[in-house]
């Protein structure tokens, strides 16, 4: 009965072409998507597709939350936001390299994380996922009223930031692989903190918090950790979406941000970080499609979620078994 | 800052307070009996003030509109129940997030193409467009006082329906353990129905009262939502009474933080950082009470015994 969406898509045994062909697939298209954009001469490509590995390496950190940990966090588009407005406030005091901006970044993005997570996961359940929301929504606040740092306009940004003094980040195609580069880390970073013992734990956590505790684990230490590590990787994404928009905005942060990121990681199936990045293309190319067609796009895109949440359990990832099961034993709760 | 003004903005904090509590109190019973958590319920406040937009339009009469608007507000609501929510209510949070959201997303924009980005206003009803003269030679609008007067008439309503009815009992003893009272014999899904439509027309009626004051607009719901979540957090999920109080607190320290943030920091600091940390500080406050209230006590002030 309480089989739903957030189901792990990958639980029965995680299969060997799911652990290492789909995610090495999903890497080979993206490097090789430059050659082709270039060889189709379809540049939006490149900026569609830079786009979708930012906010992947967000959603990843999120699955890692979410998906292994057991924490809905409603507020992580904050990470991303403090993240970008560190270049931005860096870049506007004159400070336009990426040696300053990226660690500053990524340390406010954790030291916010820390603090606010040691509130956080006093609560649970509902409480936590109030509690990251309401958060995430001070910091939007406070972004929206920084007059000096452009307000609810936002702040443009002179330029992208060099690396040492070399404009390394200049050209789009650069840009996109660095962009790559912070994924793949993101990605392998994190799988390899769910295989490690760290991860055992936290998974544990998320199934049974009691028996943890009762083995002896504060359980409650290793989810601030993740808590903070995936903040960490918010900043880095607000890094490299402040870059490529050379732009920042509260918008970044604002909660349908939030919800949006946490769309992305259902989509393409809780709990195996490369669905992260499937559900964070499916979702921006939906986006991209959908607002094609009509301007508010939303109003099909919102019935489409219910319906999705209704009828698809496991996200894309899941489709394939549940569909499997349904034909095989006509399962009468889908 | 005279007393004057002291005085007028403590009325606008209670207004507030007043507002969110109608909001929170169906978020609140909501979440308490079903442990459903409805993102949606800020977009059913911003219903209620397009439906009572629009049937003035029609009717040219505030009452009609009042009326017509929360029984429109109560069907949309119920419509929701049945089409959506009650599929959802035994699975986890997620999913009620994820497809509470859908549904935002889908209000906000419908209402956009249906009358349009720009705000909309409807006039303070006649009789109440006055203003009351406080002392000092300042005016306090009618109308506020008549937001005031009506919430906390809510609130009474809400207390003697919960304490002293058996619908009431019903409810307390949901929020305490719903599978026991459906044990019972008791048909929980009507009783979850019967709590959704009335939350419903909470929202839909604090959205009535706010849209002579305020510009009617897409996502006015949203902003309000996220401080009905703090109301409800800070108060305990489930309790009324926490809602009750919580509602009046937000409401008073956010408008008087606003007021007076700039003021009360130029006592130690130079007029323009001032200035400059006042508001990012006044916007922040809230969110700190509200930590701090949960570092002290997880669970809220007046957690909903049994859970």
């Amino acid at each position: 009965m309480a089989s739903t969406l957030a189901v792990e898509a990958a639980e029965p045994a995680p299969s060997w072409a799911r652990q290492i062909v789909l995610p090495a697939a999903i890497f080979l298209i993206l490097a090789l998507l430059p050659v082709i954009a270039a060889l189709t001469h379809q540049r939006y490509l490149i900026d569609l597709a830079t786009r979708v590995m930012v906010y992947a390496v967000a959603a990843v950190a999120l699955d890692l939350l979410v998906g292994y940990g057991g924490l809905i966090s409603f507020g992580h588009a904050a990470f991303i936001g403090l993240g970008a407005y560190a270049v931005g406030i860096l870049s506007a005091h004159g400070i336009g390299d990426a040696l300053v901006a990226l660690p500053t970044a990524i340390i406010a993005s954790m030291l916010f994380a820390w603090l606010t997570g040691i509130v956080c996961l006093r609560t649970k359940g509902v409480y936590f996922i109030m509690i990251t929301l309401a958060f995430g929504q001070m910091i939007f606040f406070v972004a929206t009223s920084l007059a000096p740092y452009g307000g609810d306009n936002g702040l443009t940004i002179a330029a992208r930031n060099t690396v040492a003094g070399v404009p390394l980040l200049k050209s789009d195609r650069a840009f996109y692989y660095v962009t790559l580069v912070c994924l793949l880390a993101t990605y392998l970073f994190c799988r390899a903190l769910v295989a490690s013992r760290f991860g055992r734990v936290l998974r544990g956590g998320k199934q049974n918090a009691t028996r943890m505790a009762t083995i002896g684990f504060t359980i409650r230490r290793f989810q601030l950790v993740a808590y903070i590590i995936t903040g960490g990787l918010g900043g880095l994404s607000g890094f490299l979406l402040a870059n490529s928009a050379e732009f920042v905005s509260p918008a970044y942060m604002s909660w349908q941000q939030s919800g949006e990121l946490i769309v992305m990681v259902i989509l393409g199936g809780l709990g195996t970080l490369h669905g992260a990045i499937i559900g964070t293309a499916v979702y921006l190319v939906v986006e991209e499609w959908l607002s094609g067609i009509t301007e508010n796009w939303q109003v099909i895109f919102g019935p489409l979620l219910v319906l999705a949440v209704l009828f698809a359990r496991g996200g894309l990832l899941g489709l394939g078994s549940t569909l499997r099961r349904h034909l095989t034993e006509g399962d009468s709760n889908g | 800052m005279s007393s004057t003004l002291f005085l007028v903005q403590v009325l606008n904090g209670f207004q507030l307070g007043v507002l969110l509590f109608l909001i929170a109190a169906g978020l609140t019973l909501v979440f308490g009996v079903m442990d459903f958590i409805n993102l949606a319920h800020g977009v059913q406040y911003m219903l209620g003030a397009y439906l009572a937009v629009a049937f003035y339009g029609v009717f040219d009469n505030f009452l009609v509109a009042l009326v017509l608007a929360l029984l429109a507000a109560l069907a949309f609501g119920l419509l929701l129940e049945f089409l959506v929510f009650r599929h959802l209510y035994a699975r986890d949070h997620l999913d009620q997030v994820i497809a509470t959201f859908g549904i935002i997303l889908f209000l906000n924009h419908a209402v956009r193409m249906v009358w349009g980005a720009a705000p909309l206003t409807l006039p303070v009803p006649e009789f109440f467009s006055g203003s009351i003269s406080l002392m000092g030679g300042m005016h306090y609008p009618v109308w506020r006082v008549v937001i005031i007067a009506s919430g906390l008439g809510v609130a009474g309503l809400l207390y003697v329906l919960v304490s002293f009815t058996r619908i009431g009992m019903l409810v307390r003893a949901g929020s305490t353990n719903a599978a026991m009272v459906s044990a019972l014999g008791v048909n929980i899904e009507r009783l979850f129905m019967f709590v959704f439509g009335f939350g419903s027309m909470l929202a839909g009626f604090a959205g009535i009262m706010i849209a002579p004051i305020i510009s009617v607009e897409p996502g006015m719901g949203t902003n309000i939502l996220i401080l009905a979540f703090v109301v409800i957090v800070i108060g305990g999920i489930g309790s009324i009474r926490g809602a009750f109080v919580a509602a009046l607190l937000i409401g008073l320290v956010d408008t008087l933080g606003r007021s007076f943030s700039v003021d009360i920091l130029r006592l130690f600091m130079a007029p323009s950082p001032a200035r400059m940390v006042g508001p990012a500080l006044a916007s922040m406050l809230i969110y700190v009470l509200m930590a701090i209230v949960l570092y002290v006590r997880p669970s809220g002030l007046f957690p909903a015994r049994g859970r």
